[in-house]
């Protein structure tokens, strides 16, 4: 048993190890990632300094754009993170190669999350560390709850970015553009910037069912009143493990919808 | 089933729009080196992936080094391996680094010592550091065959094994995998186009049309069945004769 869960580590590990060279192969790939958090982190900070003096809800709390922007960038690099390491075995046509190998499906998505982890800190890191000496604020004086706003944001942009990926295994690669796109969709629904209270009494029911909008809520709290609402955090991780349950469903489902295919051999662009 | 690397029996692969393969069964004996020729869309490719595990069949069993194929081929998998010319290794990575992740996946202790032997056997090592997609059709072939030795497979799958190379490098393959047979005493199972290839390599010839195989044998059995004088003009006879299908089916 144990020697069997270290074989299937080290396919994990393999796995892993393809996509970091990968990431090494190509410096405008490995900016890419730095850059665009690191710009928006900007931006957003900026605003937050103009209306630190205009408006009293960032009086309130200066952090609360510049939290929202870096914690709603965990969830969409945590989606892309996952779908882009997808998408180069499908540029590379490469799961021919992959599946006649010992390694399982189950294992190849463990490197998926693996290798999403790992982009999301490279992304996000710089940023954050940028932002304490550019506007004073620092992302880590939330302490603890921000391990679990970081947590749950992740794991559901495993679930989409497993979902997008099943959905690309289905209708090859036509469907590649929901992968740089269906994030944004929540983005207006999980109120990011803004209490869900803005929204529509039918919209807010929606709302409610997004784990992320937990999450922004509870941030909200912790800034505005220094109270961390455990029963969001409860909430946002049973509805976690049913995206995560849905998306992982899915993905297992194309995957061997694909080899029904023979799409695993034709894959790609 | 002891003497036998495959073993497939009654296999159908029948898509929304037409059948692959229609019901073949067929062994292939542990050493042999066997070739499954046919015309495009004969269903050699679909025959082999079903092998391989990436295809699953509508109906038959396949049994592969003595284990069901379609219950448990993690057990087969790591014993078996495949290469073919229309399957490129990614093209970014170094041969290298392409040789250690599958090295890796197949578990394989000594990875280093393993490649650097290979890159010396298929005269690979001059281009180990280069980019896989970086690589003349002669080089990624040779790469490609590294990639399916790392495990030193008891079961070869070749698609076309010398698509697309000038002869000398054609014959240059050729004779290494006879050699490497000859050695480890693995069995090949080979689709191909290239009668000469089959001709030279292989003790055994399955011939299919339209996803059945209609003849079997030696490629002299055949040669002397067929009234021909070479392989090419059996293959020809069996494509241009339509009779040759419906008795099959029958």
């Amino acid at each position: 048993m144990s020697r069997q869960l270290s074989a299937s580590a080290a396919r994990v590990w393999a796995m892993l190890l393809r996509y970091l060279y990968l990431l090494r192969s190509s410096w405008p790939r490995t900016l890419e990632l730095l850059y665009w958090p690191t710009l928006q982190m900007l931006i957003w900070g900026f605003m937050s300094q103009f209306l630190y003096s205009n408006s009293s809800y960032v009086y309130r709390a200066f952090g609360v754009l510049l939290a929202a922007v870096m914690l709603w960038d965990v969830l969409f690099r945590g989606q892309l993170g996952l779908s882009m390491s997808f998408l180069e075995e499908m540029w590379a046509r490469n799961l021919g190669h992959l599946f006649v190998t010992p390694l399982r499906p189950y294992e190849w998505v463990l490197s998926l999350l693996s290798m999403s982890v790992i982009r999301v800190l490279l992304g996000l890191l710089p940023a954050a560390l940028l932002a304490i000496p550019l506007y004073h604020y620092s992302i880590f004086s939330m302490g603890l709850p921000l391990l679990a706003f970081f947590a749950v944001l992740l794991v559901l942009g495993w679930a989409l970015g497993l979902a997008i990926c099943g959905l690309i295994l289905r209708q090859g690669m036509g469907a590649e553009g929901l992968a740089w796109t269906v994030v944004f969709t929540l983005s207006p629904i999980s109120c990011v910037y803004y209490p869900v209270s803005i929204l529509p009494d039918w919209l807010q029911h929606i709302a409610w069912a997004l784990p992320a909008t937990y999450v922004f809520e509870g941030m909200r709290s912790v800034l505005f009143s220094g109270v961390f609402r455990t029963d969001y955090l409860a909430t946002a991780l049973l509805l976690n493990i049913l995206y995560l349950a849905g998306g992982a469903w899915f993905f297992f489902a194309s995957f061997h919808n694909a080899r029904r295919r023979g799409a695993l051999l034709q894959m790609g662009e | 089933m002891a003497g036998l690397a495959v073993k497939v029996d009654n296999l159908v692969k029948r898509y929304p729009s037409a059948v692959a393969v229609d019901g073949i069964s067929f062994t292939v004996a542990r050493g042999a080196t066997a070739a499954l020729l046919g015309g495009n869309g004969a269903g050699k490719t679909t025959t082999l992936s079903i092998l391989l595990g990436l295809l699953l069949p509508t109906a038959g069993k396949v049994y592969v080094l003595g284990e069901d194929m379609l219950r448990r081929r993690y057990l087969v998998l790591p014993r078996m391996n495949f290469s073919s010319p229309f399957v490129d290794l990614p093209h970014r990575l170094t041969v290298r680094q392409n040789l250690l992740i599958y090295a890796r996946l197949y578990g394989l202790p000594r990875r280093a010592e393993r490649i650097e032997k290979l890159a010396s056997d298929l005269q690979i090592a001059d281009f180990l550091e280069r980019p896989a997609g970086k690589l003349s059709a002669g080089q990624k072939t040779r790469v490609a065959l590294a990639k399916a030795l790392l495990n030193e497979p008891e079961l070869l799958l070749l698609d076309e094994p010398t698509a697309s190379l000038d002869p000398d490098t054609g014959d240059w393959v050729r004779g290494y995998l006879e050699a490497w047979r000859a050695r480890t005493g693995a069995t090949i199972l080979m689709a191909s186009h290239n009668m000469s290839e089959v001709e030279r390599l292989c003790s055994d010839v399955m011939m299919m049309k339209a996803g059945r195989i209609v003849d079997r044998g030696g490629p002299q059995a055949l040669i002397a069945r067929y009234g021909r004088t070479n392989l090419e003009e059996v293959f020809l006879h069996i494509a241009r004769e339509p009779r040759i299908h419906l008795e099959a089916a029958k």
